[in-house]
């Protein structure tokens, strides 16, 4: 099977069948669905390689890229997303924020 | 504290006396009666913005808009002459829904040549002229000319796209926003076409949660954990440097140092990876170096203006470069559908993208609190067991003032109802 992501981050491809997803509210639902046990390994993973990812990536322009970049760059939010979970609250949920939901309907791709 | 100079009167508040410095009833906030004549008095009347024209970048771009608040649904179009113009989303024929998709109350956008009605083919044009009625010799005296879409006033300031359900708006759009709020036409908010959109169905009044973004006062106890644990002891309290109202309307600036330029353990680890949070992105576009509209309290290190125009509106423009909307909807006296959206430049890497993506996240994390708190608050309120006599702050002037604006309408509508019965002998 081909790999999702660029040889260079073979290191992240066991995380990326579970969290390369394109759209917030996927990443979001992945998020909610998660344990701190199954997010901290992925963020300890992925978080030290955001910078080089990022410099990847920037050598594909934005509108029109292949594959691998495009999941790379989604394997980012993901890490973005586990952040705030790992270094703002420390749990999956937002403190304080009861049964509140707020919808991400629109947002640019990729 | 007293970071910052207060107006001669030695408070903000008594800068503006119309707005006394006397306790403050929430009563607005939890009054069936009251909402249902807020519904006249604000939103039949004042202008409200429903969009961006980027929203409907050709001839026959289209959104519906639905409005419980008003009770009913709108259509806003460009038509062929490439003008922006709203009509009541219903039928002539026979009252239908005119333009949606598989659920009546879901809005729907696109682009279509004429509108055509689901029930019996009766069609609109972009101008809202009826062109076509099916089988039209089995009618009456039909006169199609006399059967065009419902018209509502509409018109287009700085590219936010704004309607007034009143037969006759009593003002202009720009005589209503008045001379704070129309300078801001110059700022290039076209140039921001990277949206994040949000929206939320909030369990407490509109004016509760549109107060939580118009004072800042509560952000170190709500929201302690926008600043880092090591920054979170210096986030003590706070004080905004300049508070400005004109009409209805309202702004608040902050200001502060960029963050770019924070000491690295005031930052999340996550926010020096993707170089941006909270606060948008550290790396600014260029956009000249003239805002207008902007600071008009002139503030050194500007960092925010908050401009609330009335009634549900929020224009939060960052001095980093980016700005974002709120926009409060009413469904009930008790609940409210919340919109925001934040725009940004076009992003031409990933990196940038990525950066977008940060912030996007972080309003979201703290919008929720924001959310969950809120609707206790309701609660609260609703229990009418702590009295109705709420002290504010000077720090909350712009509630103070929202409240006061919003009672001012709502007496004025009721004032004129009155009239009207006694005059007609009813």
């Amino acid at each position: 099977m081909s790999s999702l992501l660029p040889a260079d981050f073979a290191d992240l491809e066991p995380f990326a069948g579970t969290w390369c997803l394109p759209t917030e509210p996927e990443r979001w639902a992945r998020r909610m669905a998660s344990t701190m046990a199954e997010m901290e390994p992925f963020y300890r993973a992925a978080f030290p390689r955001i910078r080089d990812a990022l410099a990847y990536c920037d050598k594909f322009p934005l509108d029109d890229m292949p594959d691998q970049p495009r999941h790379l760059l989604e394997l980012v939010h993901s890490v973005i997303m586990v952040a705030m979970c790992v270094e703002v609250w420390h749990q999956p949920k937002v403190i304080d924020s009861g049964a509140a939901e707020l919808h991400r309907i629109g947002e640019p791709l990729p | 504290m007293a970071l910052y100079p207060k107006p001669a009167e030695g408070s903000w508040t008594s800068h503006y006396p119309d707005v006394g410095t006397g306790f403050v009833s929430y009563e607005d906030s939890i009054s069936p009666e009251f909402y249902a004549d807020e519904r006249e008095a604000v939103f039949k009347r004042a202008w409200l913005n429903v969009g961006r024209v980027e929203e409907l970048p050709r001839p026959g771009s289209y959104f519906t808009k639905e409005l419980e608040v008003a009770g009913t649904s709108l259509i806003v179009v460009r038509d062929k002459q490439g003008e922006v113009r709203a009509f009541h989303n219903i039928c002539r024929h026979r009252g239908n829904k005119l333009v949606w998709q598989d659920y009546p109350r879901e809005e729907v956008s696109g682009t279509v040549r004429q509108f055509t009605c689901k029930y019996h083919g009766w069609r609109y044009g972009l101008d809202g002229a009826c062109t076509f009625v099916q089988q039209e010799s089995e009618f009456f005296d039909l006169d199609k000319n006399a059967y065009g879409l419902v018209p509502v006033h509409c018109d287009v300031w700085a590219g936010f796209v704004f309607v007034n359900l009143a037969k006759e708006p009593p003002q202009s759009l720009r005589e209503f926003l008045g001379p704070m709020i129309t300078p801001l036409e110059g700022y290039p908010f076209d140039r921001m076409t990277e949206r994040y959109d949000f929206r939320a169905d909030i369990d407490c009044n509109w004016k509760i949660f549109l107060d939580a973004f118009q004072e800042y006062y509560h952000v170190p106890f709500l929201h302690p954990q926008e600043a880092t644990p090591a920054a979170r002891d210096k986030m003590t309290g706070f004080e905004a440097p300049h508070y400005q109202l004109d009409g209805p309307h309202r702004m608040v600036t902050a200001d502060g140092v960029p963050r770019r330029l924070w000491p690295d353990d005031f930052q999340y680890p996550i926010e020096i990876a993707t170089r941006s949070g909270l606060f948008g992105p550290w790396d600014e576009p260029d956009l000249g170096a003239d805002l207008p509209g902007t600071n008009p309290g002139k503030v050194k290190n500007w960092a925010i203006d908050n401009f609330q125009i009335f009634p549900n509106l929020e224009i939060l423009v960052w001095a980093s470069g980016w700005y974002l909307t709120y926009r409060f909807w009413p469904t009930s006296h008790n609940t409210h559908r919340f919109e925001g959206t934040l725009f940004f430049p076009k992003a031409e890497t990933a990196s940038q993208r990525a950066a977008q993506e940060c912030a996007a996240v972080m309003f979201k994390e703290f919008a929720l609190q924001d959310a969950g708190t809120l609707a206790g608050t309701q609660e609260g309120l609703e229990s009418r067991a702590a009295g109705d006599e709420f002290p504010l702050s000077d720090q909350e002037l712009l509630v103070r003032h929202f409240h006061h604006a919003v009672g001012t309408w709502v007496e004025d509508y009721r004032r004129s109802r009155e009239a009207r019965t006694t005059s007609t002998g009813v």
